[in-house]
């Protein structure tokens, strides 16, 4: 009772839960929603359901407002299409394979290539920096830490989840551009060979900078989902492979992970959406350039949220279309993204209720 | 001589062979050692980096030797589960350096202006080379927009869920309880956008003589847009809690349905959907991309959240952060470390109210 210091409601920002009571009515008891029937074995005596009633117009409120989420949805998708087409009429380049922004020109000619390349591109580096990391954090939680330390360090976390963005943009841009330039400046004394370290400077706000700032404000999300879905094993997998004689990495790895596999997917999934979608860290910590170079650690670097935040200032009507454009594909990017890892947890949470 | 006779030299069972034999402590700290010093002659013998390659390099060297080490003494598999216990928490030393240098810096760099002016002034007449200057302005702006921000999401927020829990039943409450989640990952700059096209492009110039116009309003729009799908998500996880008799009791006794929500199931549920609000006001404080597109910032106090431009304090923080005075990052700094502690002590205390929850999981 009380007590409960591991959960979705309580942990990240209330949102982005996975929980397994979806599929269940309201606590066990069944409400009696339905008042088409009539009333069985000859209920005379009870009242009629009036025609209009208080709760008619309370159902009927309630669904609306369940109802507004979808109608959000569409509207979102409706209202940018609308802002988007003019922009896109006037476009005089070709908006998927144009390298250039200049939709504020009299001949307007913008294109997504680089930007969406540029995001997809921090999006990969945050990803993979973050997921061992987040992952080696939730088992250290779940199954390593002791409870002493378990509790505080995943609700720090937590905390960390709610920090801001434009904090670790201004960190990054102010603290952590210093570590990165030496860094990189060492990666290309000894690794120029390799392409994505190549390039003669300056370093320093790269697409790497911005990629790894990115990691950091992803792996409070994917730690605290991970940590959940690992500490939902099944007690009994996790002693059965311990009473087989298995070290604790052998139990971690023949029960906790086999069994978490869907849920760290959805995590991981979620996380790429949060870096896909995320605006100011990057608009204040990359230096705006419009090309495709896999470049790791030279300045330079763009994403379509960055370049939302960073051109909106001097757009004029098309050049105001034309980043609706863009956010419109970052919109269906994220979407796609979201669903199918809401697609996964779904499916997992059907498979083990079916299993249970 | 039977075989039951004979002795097999090495199965007699004494307290050395039973236990399988573990690591001496003295043995790790000696190969931690000699990996460190292995890998600082490296390093510095060829000169190829600083300290901070010595311990990367050493750590590295220190688990491929313990790996080793340990193999010989304790077998194979238990210096793979020593291996990646070493590197789990290895990781997590790693994830906290870099959170605890924004913490430190967060404090360090914000408190150089953390006085009475910061919070009393705006930058209204601030110029380039004026070391004044506060966020009095955006202080306003983040409390109102956050304000009509909750206003609208809450009973928005709130009917949903119960929709979802009392009455959602078949295809369509699943399809709506779908598209909450999904819509938990809509970037807030998407939010912006759809706030700017649809309310300052195309409904606020009805009331602006034709010109469209940035407001406060529009960015709590936005705001509310972010904290729908939080504050179902987690009014339904709260409302699913409320045990099923306490419902079943208030049917008994003939009480309608949405009498017995109101006044039965929400009471019950309330301190876990306040938990659930202030974690998503918490977070859309927060939001800067939003408020850039649509309230635009403004230099001046601005009261009215309908008329014109208004600031944020994360827009705030964003703007002197690209501002060329010198001055800027500090007030960059300071609203950074109000911003956080605001949202900090909304979280902290969200959480606070959690514990005291009576609904237990």
């Amino acid at each position: 009772m009380g007590d409960y210091p591991s959960r979705s409601v309580n942990s990240t920002a209330g949102d982005l839960s996975v929980t397994p009571r979806h599929a269940q009515g309201a606590g066990y008891g069944g409400s009696p929603s339905n008042f088409d029937e009539p009333p069985r074995g000859g209920g005379g005596a009870l009242p009629k359901k009036a025609r209009f009633s208080i709760e008619a117009g309370f159902r009927g409120l309630s669904t609306a407002s369940g109802a507004m989420v979808l109608v959000i949805i569409v509207a979102i998708a409706v209202f940018l299409i609308s802002k988007a087409v003019p922009a896109l009429q006037a476009n005089t380049g070709n908006f998927l394979t144009q390298f250039e922004w200049a939709p504020n020109d009299t001949q307007p000619s913008f294109g997504i290539a680089a930007l969406a390349f540029g995001t997809v591109l921090s999006s990969i580096i945050a990803l993979v920096v973050a997921v061992p990391i987040a992952l080696s954090i939730a088992l250290f939680l779940s199954h390593y830490a002791p409870k002493r330390l378990a509790t505080p360090l995943g609700f720090v976390i937590d905390l960390l989840a709610a920090v801001p963005s434009v904090v670790f943009g201004l960190w990054g841009r102010d603290v952590f551009q210093e570590p990165v330039r030496d860094f990189s400046i060492w990666l290309n004394k000894y690794f120029s060979w390799i392409p994505l370290f190549g390039g003669d400077g300056p370093f320093g706000q790269s697409i790497m900078l911005g990629g790894l700032v990115l990691a950091i404000m992803v792996l409070p999300i994917v730690t605290s989902l991970s940590r959940e879905v690992f500490q939902q094993t099944p007690g009994m997998n996790e002693e059965a492979a311990l009473a087989l004689g298995a070290t604790r990495w052998e139990m971690v790895r023949t029960a906790v992970l086999p069994y978490g596999k869907p849920g760290v997917i959805a995590a991981v999934m979620l996380g790429l959406g949060r870096a896909l979608g995320e605006t100011i860290a990057l608009a204040l910590t990359l230096s705006v350039a419009f090309d495709i170079s896999f470049n790791l650690i030279e300045n330079g670097g763009n994403s379509v949220a960055a370049n939302i935040a960073n051109s909106f200032a001097e757009a004029n009507d098309t050049g105001r279309g034309a980043l609706i454009a863009s956010g419109l594909v970052l919109f269906a990017i994220t979407l796609v993204v979201n669903m199918t890892a809401r697609a996964i947890i779904y499916r997992r949470r059907e498979f083990r209720d079916a299993a249970a | 001589m039977s075989l039951l006779d004979r002795e097999v030299p090495g199965v007699v069972m004494t307290p050395d062979n039973i236990r399988s034999r573990t690591l001496p402590v003295a043995v790790n700290l000696a190969i931690a050692a000699g990996a460190f010093a292995v890998a600082a002659a490296v390093v510095f013998g060829l000169a190829i980096g600083n300290w901070v390659l010595v311990v990367v390099l050493g750590a590295a060297f220190y688990l491929v030797g313990l790996n080793v080490v340990a193999g010989r003494i304790e077998g194979r598999r238990a210096a793979r589960d020593r291996a990646m216990k070493s590197l789990i928490y290895a990781a997590c030393v790693l994830a906290i350096l870099p959170l605890a240098s924004v913490v430190w810096t967060l404090v360090s760099k914000g408190i150089g202006r953390l006085d009475a002016d910061f919070f009393n002034t705006s930058m209204n007449n601030i110029g380039a080379r004026d070391p004044e200057g506060g966020a009095y302005h955006a202080i306003i702006g983040t409390l109102e927009q956050v304000g009509i921000a909750t206003l609208m999401s809450v009973p928005l927020g709130v009917l949903g869920a119960i929709y979802l829990v009392e009455y959602g039943r078949g295809k369509f409450a699943t399809t709506v309880r779908f598209f909450v989640d999904v819509m938990t990952g809509i970037p807030s700059i998407v939010a912006g956008l759809f706030i700017l096209s649809f309310w300052v492009l195309i409904v606020s110039p009805w009331f602006n003589n034709g010109q469209p116009r940035f407001s406060g309003f529009a960015a709590a729009l936005a705001l509310a847009v972010l904290m729908l799908p939080t504050i179902v998500r987690s009014t339904e996880e709260m409302l699913r809690l409320v045990p099923g008799p306490l419902r079943e009791g208030a049917y008994a006794l003939g009480v309608p349905q949405w009498k017995t929500i109101l006044s039965v199931v929400l009471p019950t549920a309330l301190p876990g959907i306040v938990t659930g609000i202030m974690l998503a006001v918490a977070r859309a404080a927060g939001e800067t991309a939003p408020v850039l597109l649509v309230a635009g910032g403004a230099a001046a106090i601005n009261f009215d959240p309908f008329g014109g431009n208004q600031q944020s304090l994360s827009l705030f923080v964003y703007q002197q952060a690209g501002d060329a005075s010198r001055y800027a990052p500090d007030r960059a700094w300071t609203a950074a470390l109000t911003l956080v502690a605001l949202v900090l002590i909304l979280t902290v205390a969200a959480k606070l109210l959690a514990r005291r929850n009576k609904l237990s999981r």
